[in-house]
């Protein structure tokens, strides 16, 4: 059964604009216009999208703190506008750019308070906070102030805040803005090993694709308020039609070589790009080459996920 | 009251029988608004400069106004019916009270009109806690810290400077810390409603700006309300503010005794459930507001 469920879901804004000195405009915004979807338990489902597609507004609203304005939704079972409370004690929300901490006091102070909102049994509570210590990292911080806290810190301070009730689904919105290398690496890290190893649902929503490329199975696309890709990141290759590109080295400066199945998208001197579909092999195509032209080395360069998703944003935009 | 759902499956292997439930809920939930409290004293203990500076400052206005009323004293003896030890203990003891009960605004005020600005308050929203409550606690657990560091500080500076007048009955001290507590909660009341307004006006700064002024006058705070000539004086005593300082201040210099300590009680636990009340229903709207039309 899913966990997540969306069926036909709307939800508009009535924006009031100024036109004139007294008179005021109303005007309708759909900020989310017929999405379906769902997700089963244990999904890492990565969420993106341009701005203003309507990524929060769905992830208020399976939040229970945006009531849709038409549509079915149904998250662990509940209701969530209705049941906002009841669904509250069954997620996590981790949001990249606020905080849920007590910025004054000593991270613990967070933790403690968490325990009684979610009213975490003793002995779970300390299961879940020494898990989170260890695989955040989070021993010698649990003193500090959180206001003491770099970003990457804190953000690691968030995410055990968000866990410690054995949420079942764990929603992320720009879990790694604006973080290091480094520290990036290890928030994906621990989000593998709470999707993987406890089970959790995790909805991802970022602008960072290494992100998705490196934990979510499954990827939807939203734009304009509706699903425009759903499936694998690999199949978003195919969807986007994307390229890969051969690049030749020949052994002296000639003109654009003509081969069956790829075409010349620049010439430099003796190095000519060669574009072929991204689900073709480049066997055959680098056989013809070598068959007809003196090739000195050549190297095949995988299509960027972000130029693919680039086109699609732009596409959407212009359909 | 809100029962814990059995998530994993060891909660609900042992779920204990109804009646046992919701009174282990209730104290859960006692135990949670005493943490949130708890924490709040702790993050004002923080700041130990700015409480410094808080406390010498409420010194300092101790000092030039006990000068003030010494002086108007002098010109009129017993005026309002207060004898000159009474009138420079009530400045003593209503700058002790005046951040505690934050009669000017502040407190929780400050960090939800932040919230409201940055966004964080749909933060409070899906958290399972109530909105009133979490503030709520947040400001007794302020308030005690600040009774303790910017009320008795200064009073203890007062009586070593001044003649003071303050009971040696440690009932009279005990139903004037529950008066300051009943206060304490009047005036969340108060500032809790205007705080809401944020809802619809995205800022509630210029709300408060009148509500100062207004709650400076007719606290007490800026003269004792018993002064005010006529129906300005009658009006003044029955407004909610009235709860915030006179009250409290009345009892302890044994103005009000017997059974006008009951009544002064009676008005204040009135003033300050209704204002919980109409805070409640504000909210309920507030939220309404942001679920359903969206903030």
């Amino acid at each position: 059964m899913s966990l997540i469920e969306l069926q036909d879901i709307r939800r508009s804004f009535t924006i009031r604009t100024k036109a004139g000195r007294l008179r005021r405009e109303k005007r309708e915004v759909h900020a989310v216009d017929g999405l379906s979807f769902s997700i089963d338990a244990g999904e890492c489902v990565g969420y993106i999208g341009p701005n203003g597609a309507g990524k929060s507004t769905t992830i208020k609203m399976l939040t229970g703190i945006l009531v849709p304005s038409s549509g079915r939704l149904r998250v662990a079972g509940v209701d969530p506008a209705r049941e906002r409370v009841r669904l509250a004690r069954r997620i996590g929300v981790v949001f990249g750019q606020r905080t849920t901490l007590w910025w004054d006091l000593p991270l613990r102070d967070s933790y403690e308070l968490a325990r009684r909102i979610y009213r975490i049994p003793d002995a779970r509570y300390r299961a879940n906070l020494d898990r989170c210590i260890e695989l955040l990292d989070l021993g010698g911080l649990l003193d500090t102030p959180v206001r003491q806290l770099s970003l990457g810190q804190r953000m690691r301070g968030d995410l055990a805040a968000a866990l410690l009730h054995d949420p079942q689904v764990l929603y992320l919105d720009e879990p790694t803005i604006g973080l290091d290398v480094v520290s990036k690496a290890r928030v994906r890290e621990f989000l593998r090993e709470v999707n993987t190893r406890q089970g959790t649902t995790v909805l991802l929503t970022t602008h960072d694709l290494v992100d998705i490329e490196q934990l979510c199975g499954r990827v939807m696309v939203i734009d304009h308020g509706r699903v425009v890709y759903d499936g694998s990141l690999d199949g978003l290759h195919a969807a986007g039609q994307s390229e890969r590109t051969l690049v030749v080295d020949l052994a002296e400066a000639g003109p654009a070589i003509e081969v069956a199945g790829a075409r010349v998208v620049k010439v430099e001197g003796p190095r000519q790009w060669l574009a072929f579909p991204a689900q073709q092999s480049a066997a055959p195509i680098v056989a013809a080459v070598a068959a007809r032209y003196p090739l000195a080395d050549l190297s095949v360069r995988e299509p960027a996920i972000e130029d693919v998703i680039a086109r699609m944003y732009a596409e959407v935009a212009i359909g | 009251m809100e029962i814990p759902v059995g998530l994993g499956p060891e909660n609900g292997a042992h779920a204990p029988d109804t009646g046992q439930l919701s009174r282990d809920g209730r104290w859960d939930t006692g135990r949670l608004y005493l943490a949130i409290a708890k924490g709040a004293f702790r993050r004002y203990s923080t700041y130990r400069a700015a409480t410094v500076a808080g406390t010498v400052t409420n010194t300092v206005f101790g000092f030039i106004l006990a000068y003030t009323f010494l002086a108007l004293w002098q010109a009129r003896p017993g005026l309002g019916g207060y004898d000159t030890a009474q009138a420079v203990t009530y400045i003593w003891i209503s700058q002790s009270l005046l951040v505690t009960v934050a009669v000017w605004g502040g407190g929780f005020q400050d960090e939800v009109q932040d919230r409201f600005r940055t966004g964080d308050i749909a933060i409070d929203l899906y958290r399972p806690v109530d909105f009133q409550g979490w503030w709520l606690a947040t400001d007794l657990g302020r308030a005690a810290f600040h009774l303790v560091a910017r009320g008795l500080l200064p009073t203890l500076v007062g009586a070593l400077a001044f003649h003071l007048r303050l009971p040696t009955d440690p009932l009279v001290w005990a139903v004037f810390l529950l008066t300051v507590l009943i206060a304490v909660v009047a005036s969340f009341g108060l500032r809790f409603l205007v705080s809401l307004t944020g809802f619809w006006l995205h800022d509630s700064e210029g709300i408060r700006a009148v509500m100062l002024v207004v709650a400076m006058f007719f606290s007490g705070m800026l003269l004792p309300i018993g002064l005010f000539p006529g129906r300005l004086g009658e009006l003044a005593h029955v407004l909610p503010w009235a709860a915030l300082i006179q009250i409290p201040t009345d009892i302890l210099l044994e103005r009000r005794t017997g059974g006008a300590v009951l009544t002064g009680i009676a008005f204040q636990l009135v003033w300050a459930l209704v204002l919980l009340a109409a805070g409640r229903a504000a909210q309920l709207l507030a939220t309404r507001k942001v679920v359903v039309q969206g903030g």
